[in-house]
């Protein structure tokens, strides 16, 4: 078998990476779409009988200027998502914009957790999922190797 | 084709996120009833795209902590599309003493009736019932509730405590004691009782049919 080259091998390293996170991108796309369908529709999540969904989704915080901060998350997922397919294509650009949109995603999941952490005194289901998807989303940002390094 | 391929891959999640999306949006607007196009008089809960003059009056008695009448609401949204405009459906509170939050969840309704929305809280908490009715905080819950269904919060939680709406339930209470209803669901056909071995779908659809056979004014 043919080993790799070094120069095969970040590159390696970086399709196995970003094609990772764009998984992740693609299940956080999933729960942020289905949050934004059941906001339009007027639907609560059950949550399997929990309280919590609807105290969250249906809180004034859920909203930003009318809009399902879902809506929101289904733009950001995305653009994280196209960018890590680009990444993983070799685009130091979409690298640069995939760790900006993770931290723009991570910032605002912070925000979230401290709203129901804090503010409702409550936690939805579906949103921790979102949470854990941006937490290991930031874990590949910070993992992810220099543009020096896969250069070289 | 490399070139290409990350366009692509972009391009078909994409779509297949905006379809899918799209397509559960319009499985669950189908399923959600319509809103009634005249408005009914006060303290008078009536559905149907024909309210004016409708063929059949179909008039249910209902508790919100009951499981039947959660089953029944299902039926009677169905029933309701299947008779389109030849239907009116009116709702009666008949909240039974054994359900420890039926009372609670009529004034909710109630109160969200005050803002117009009585027909999206009947339909939420009737399909919430399995959640709310073995929540410790129910008040906080209808409370969420309002809030997903869009209601001016604070309006909604004055209104619960208004003794005005508890009375507007108590009053079908006591219009439902006074026409004999002693169980829930209780279904009226044209201001005729059903029985409860026919209150199922097969019977509801069999009074239905004779009442159009009949054609009586409601």
């Amino acid at each position: 078998m043919k080993k790799p080259t070094p120069n095969e091998a970040p590159a390696r390293a970086r399709v196995i990476l970003y094609s990772i996170a764009a998984l992740f991108c693609l299940c956080g796309l999933a729960d942020a779409t289905y949050l934004t369908v059941l906001a339009l529709t007027g639907e609560t999540a059950a949550c399997g009988g929990q309280t919590g969904c609807f105290e969250v989704l249906g809180s004034a915080y859920a909203k930003v200027a009318g809009i399902p901060v879902a809506a929101f998350g289904v733009a950001g997922y995305f653009t994280a998502f196209t960018c890590a397919v680009f990444a993983a294509f070799n685009s130091a650009r979409a690298r640069k914009l995939f760790a900006l949109t993770v931290g723009a995603l991570f910032a605002a999941t912070l925000w979230l957790l401290y709203v129901q952490a804090f503010l409702l005194h409550a936690f939805c289901r579906y949103c921790l999922f979102s949470a854990a998807i941006t937490f290991l989303l930031m874990g590949l940002v910070v993992a992810s190797p220099s543009p020096q390094m896969s250069r070289n | 084709m490399k070139r290409f391929l990350p366009f692509i891959i972009v391009a078909a999640v994409g779509l297949i996120t905006f379809g899918g999306g799209f397509a559960l949006y319009r499985s669950k607007k189908s399923s959600a009833p319509a809103a009634p196009k005249d408005a009914p008089a006060a303290g008078i809960h009536v559905r149907g795209s024909n309210v004016a003059a409708p063929l059949v009056t179909v008039e249910e008695f209902g508790d919100f902590q009951c499981p039947p009448c959660s089953m029944m609401a299902e039926t009677l949204k169905k029933i309701e599309t299947e008779y389109g405009e030849r239907l009116k459906m009116i709702f009666h509170h008949f909240p039974l003493p054994v359900h420890a939050h039926a009372r609670e969840a009529a004034i909710a309704v109630e109160a969200a009736d005050k803002q117009g929305r009585f027909w999206e809280m009947h339909d939420l908490i009737y399909k919430e019932q399995g959640a709310w009715s073995k929540a410790p905080d129910v008040p906080s819950l209808f409370n969420s509730y309002a809030g997903t269904i869009g209601l001016d919060l604070d309006r909604f939680k004055k209104d619960v405590l208004d003794p005005a709406v508890a009375a507007r339930v108590e009053a079908d209470h006591e219009l439902g004691a006074s026409r004999g209803v002693t169980s829930t669901p209780t279904l009226f056909i044209n201001g005729v009782a059903l029985k409860p071995d026919e209150t199922n779908p097969p019977g509801i659809h069999k009074a239905i049919e004779v009442a159009l056979k009949k054609e009586p004014k409601p």
